[in-house]
């Protein structure tokens, strides 16, 4: 009570001159920035009910796992194609990023080299994806002479993703504080030993979670895979050496005749890529309590 | 009686980079005593103590020139430094238990040298939680994280820890200076009682706590031993000018 009326008492004339001009500025920023991220969330939430009134009334098992024919196109041949593009792309990028991280944060200290190859990997991580798309187009479908294949595809992908997973997995292991190192160390454990029993299982939330966004950026990829995989609807891939299409592409390649399934496809994707992310931080988390 | 020499370090210089941070450091641990080291923030007490284990291998930049002999071996010849590492144990300043439960933390040593089956290890993890006075408190709670206790217990674990690979000697950086002062008196208590089978070289700003529990005492400045002794010739009469003026407080 006392407070309030405190509060609501006049102030004397200067001092509330003062005070009104120093409040102007944050009232004004607060104001702004609230805006802003209003602006943001109006964004998103706009995409998502917009895909979904547009695409939830035309999903259907069928049009998902139904038998694909030229009038009649459904998602097999993008569900099975982004399978194996996921399974090409993180099965390369992944080993070989963790790998690259364990060594940059582990072994590499502080010597030129070592910044020439954080230089490199900051550079690719800037180039755009459809300049690695060009890349997989020229040196598997045409030096190569592979034509359109998911390997290619898979391949060109795992070198456009390797960038962000040595960076987040190199994060998540430098966070492991070096005093356990150290610990590890004073006890006669090896080099070998300390990072396997120490600092992976330490920074294990933050490489799952590096991994998991991964694949999401591989199944949202369609750049790439527009120069590489030859985007063929009609047909299922066997093999890895086979062309196909994707999820992504799927949007694309129905946009102009069927704008229904490609909005239906949108969801798919949507579903897909948000689940994965919400399993990412959720993974993450879990793993991190779970060592406390 | 004399104890055996147990470390001896001979003209011993360090470098970091260009930096000296140790100059021509002469020195000989006794057996089965505390030795104690001081001396201003920077000097090199820790610098000196990460030399006996070969910790400092891990730091980029870092020379060795002078000769250490631990048991009389030249640590820096013809010697496998994980088991230098196990031979001579390493108690740290804040405490550094692993993020896993108390009996893996004791058996991450013994697990590292060889050590498997709970049949062989349980009788470890009980012996080294005993002699480093935390078996009372922790017996019941071996498979919880380590994580879960107060600051002065994990640092007994941590002794408890180093003490499951069976070391010979215990380097001890400043490991009470995160504690409060009844877990300090534990640590203390806790070094007498091993000293009568390690040896034990413990870095400490605290005067009180040198004077207290160590036999012999090595006064550092800038990178050079400039006395050592008797703890109670040091602290009593210290030869150096400077050694007498930092125990007296009146130093700088
Ligand atoms: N990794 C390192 N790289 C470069 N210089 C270092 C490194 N470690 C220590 N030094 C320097 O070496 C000198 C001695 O450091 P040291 O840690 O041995 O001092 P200390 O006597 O243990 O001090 P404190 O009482 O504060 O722990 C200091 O000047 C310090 O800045
Ligand atoms: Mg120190």
């Amino acid at each position: 009570m006392a407070v309030r009326q405190d509060k609501t008492a006049p102030l004397p004339q200067k001092a509330r001159k003062l005070s009104g001009r120093h409040r102007a500025p944050y009232t004004f920023l607060k104001i702004i920035s609230f805006v802003c991220a209003g602006i943001a969330v109006a964004a998103l939430i706009g995409i998502i009910v917009f895909i979904l009134i547009r695409g939830v009334p035309h999903l259907s098992l069928d049009f998902i796992f139904g038998e694909n024919t030229a009038a009649h196109p459904t998602l097999v041949p993008g569900l099975i194609g982004t399978a194996y593009l996921v399974m090409i792309g993180a099965g390369v990028a992944i080993p070989i990023g963790i790998l690259t991280a364990i060594y940059l944060s582990e072994y590499a200290g502080k010597g030129k080299v070592v910044r020439i190859i954080r230089l490199a990997i900051e550079t690719l991580a800037a180039i755009p994806s459809i300049v690695y798309g060009l890349f997989g187009y020229i040196v598997f479908v045409l030096l190569f002479g592979w034509g359109y294949t998911l390997l290619g595809g898979g391949l060109t992908v795992s070198i456009m993703i390797l960038p962000t997973i040595i960076r987040s997995v190199e994060e998540s292991l430098l966070s492991v504080p070096s005093i356990y190192r150290e610990g590890s160390h004073a006890l006669g454990a090896s080099k070998v030993r300390t990072i396997f029993s120490v600092v992976l299982p330490n920074a294990a939330g933050g490489i799952v979670t590096a991994v998991i966004l991964a694949i999401g950026r591989i199944i949202s990829e369609s750049a790439v895979f527009i120069l590489t995989i030859g985007m063929l609807q009609n047909g299922i891939p066997r093999s890895p050496t086979d062309p196909g299409t994707s999820l992504a592409l799927n949007v694309y390649y129905f946009a102009s005749d069927w704008p229904e399934l490609s909005a239906a496809t949108a969801v798919v994707l949507l579903v897909l890529v948000v689940g994965l992310n919400l399993l990412a931080t959720g993974v993450g988390k879990l793993i991190k309590r779970d060592r406390q | 009686m004399e104890n055996e020499i147990c470390i001896k370090a001979e003209s011993l210089d360090l470098f970091y980079g260009d930096f000296q941070a140790l100059k021509n450091v002469n020195l000989e641990v006794a057996e089965r005593e505390i030795t104690a080291f001081i001396g201003p923030s920077g000097c090199g007490k820790s610098t000196l103590l990460r030399c006996f284990n070969r910790m400092n291998d891990l730091i980029e930049g870092c020379k060795i020139a002078g000769k250490i002999f631990v048991d009389g071996r030249d640590i820096h010849e013809n010697t496998d430094v994980n088991l230098l590492r196990k031979e001579v144990g390493m108690v740290f300043q804040k405490p550094n238990v692993f993020p896993m439960s108390i009996y893996d933390n004791i058996a991450f040593g013994p697990r590292t040298h060889g050590v498997k089956g709970r049949k062989n290890l349980d009788p470890i993890v009980v012996e080294s939680l005993k002699r480093a006075n935390i078996w009372d408190e922790a017996k019941d709670r071996l498979n919880k994280s380590a994580l879960g206790l107060s600051g002065g217990q994990q640092q007994r674990v941590c002794i408890a820890r180093a003490l499951a690979v069976q070391p010979k000697i215990l380097l001890m950086d400043e490991p009470t200076s995160a504690l409060d002062p009844i877990s300090t008196g534990k640590i203390e208590e806790l070094c007498e009682e091993l000293k009568k089978q390690y040896t034990i070289v413990i870095v400490t700003h605290n005067m009180q706590q040198a004077a207290r529990i160590s036999d012999k005492t090595g006064f550092f400045l800038l990178g050079e031993m400039l006395e050592f002794g008797d703890s109670s010739q040091v602290f009593s009469s210290p030869k150096n000018e400077k050694c007498e003026k930092y125990i007296t407080g009146r130093f700088g």
